[in-house]
C-alpha cells in the first residue's frame, strides 16, 4: 500500500516533522481537528475538553485495552481556522514532559489537501523515546497478547 | 489469526528470538532447531511456521531436507524503530480521511 504518511526525524535534532496529503478540502481536514465529536472517532480518544481558540485548552482520555485511562492535554497558542494551530501537547503522568506543536492546514486543491506537523521537543533523547514509544508498545502488547495465548506454556528461557 | 503476520507479534516471544537467533548463524532443519529446545517438537514447529509466516526465515529444500534460514532484509524491518510511529499517524490519517469524506457526503 502507498504510505501517504511521512515522517522526518533528522539524528540529532529534537524536532519531528509529519505531513500527509489529504483528497479532501481544507475546511473539511480542519474540522476533523477542531470539532469533538470528529475528533473522537479518528483519533480514538474521548475528548474531555476543547476550546478551539487561541488560549483555549483541551483534555483527551483514552483507555487502554486493561482498563487504564491515559490522559493528553494542551494549550492553543494559535488558532487560524483553516490554515494554522499552535499548540502545546503533554502526556500527562509521563516523564516525557510537554511539547510544542506547529500544525499547518495546507489548500492543494478544491478536493486536496495537506497537513504539516512540526513538533519540537525538550530534547533529542526525549524525542527518540516517543518516536520508540509506538515500536515499544507494540511489542508489549503483541508479548502480552502471546503470554495469553500460550498460557501456562513456560518460557524456555 | 492475521496477528501472527505482524513481525512485531514474531519476535516477542522469547523462544521465536532464540530459534532466530540460532537460525541466524547457519540454516538448520526443523530437527536440528528443536534439539536446542526442552519444548515439545509441535511446538517448536509451530513457532517455525509463525516466523515463516511473517518472511523472518525462509524455508530451502536440499535434496529430503528442508533447512530454514534467516531473512536479514525482514529483520532490517523491525530495526526501523520509526515505522510503528508513522504506521499508527497513518492509520489515525487514514481513518480521518474516510470519515471526513462521509461526513462531506451527508451534507
Amino acid at each position: 500500500m502507498e504510505q501517504k504518511t511521512k515522517i522526518h526525524a533528522e539524528d540529532g535534532k529534537q524536532e519531528l516533522k509529519i505531513t500527509r496529503e489529504f483528497e479532501l478540502p481544507v475546511e473539511l481536514l480542519f474540522k476533523a481537528y477542531t470539532e469533538a465529536e470528529l475528533l473522537e472517532q479518528w483519533m480514538g480518544t474521548k475528548v474531555l475538553k476543547l476550546e478551539s481558540k487561541r488560549q483555549g485548552c483541551y483534555q483527551f482520555e483514552t483507555t487502554d485495552p486493561k482498563g487504564n485511562k491515559h490522559r493528553f492535554s494542551g494549550t492553543i497558542h494559535e488558532f487560524v481556522p483553516d490554515r494554522k494551530i499552535t499548540r502545546t501537547f503533554e502526556m500527562e503522568n509521563t516523564p516525557f514532559g510537554v511539547q510544542l506543536e506547529f500544525l499547518e492546514f495546507e489548500k492543494l486543491g478544491e478536493e486536496t489537501s495537506r497537513l504539516n506537523m512540526h513538533f519540537i521537543y525538550r530534547s533529542v533523547d526525549l524525542r527518540d523515546q516517543i518516536l520508540q514509544l509506538p515500536f515499544a508498545q507494540g511489542i508489549n502488547m503483541a508479548h502480552n497478547r502471546m503470554q495469553e495465548i500460550v498460557g501456562k506454556l513456560k518460557q524456555t528461557q | 489469526m492475521n496477528l501472527r503476520r505482524d513481525v512485531f507479534q514474531a519476535i516477542a516471544d522469547p523462544t521465536r528470538r532464540a530459534i532466530l537467533l540460532l537460525v541466524a548463524s547457519q540454516s538448520m532443519t526443523a530437527g536440528a532447531i528443536a534439539s536446542n529446545f526442552d519444548t515439545a517438537r509441535p511446538t517448536v514447529s509451530k513457532h517455525l511456521q509463525i516466523l515463516t509466516e511473517c518472511e523472518l526465515l525462509a524455508q530451502e529444500q536440499n535434496g529430503r531436507e528442508i533447512y530454514y534460514h534467516f531473512n536479514p532484509k525482514k529483520m532490517k524491518e523491525i530495526a526501523e524503530f520509526i515505522e510503528p510511529f508513522r504506521k499508527l499517524w497513518e492509520d489515525r490519517f487514514n481513518k480521518l480521511e474516510t470519515i471526513m469524506k462521509k461526513y462531506k457526503s451527508k451534507k
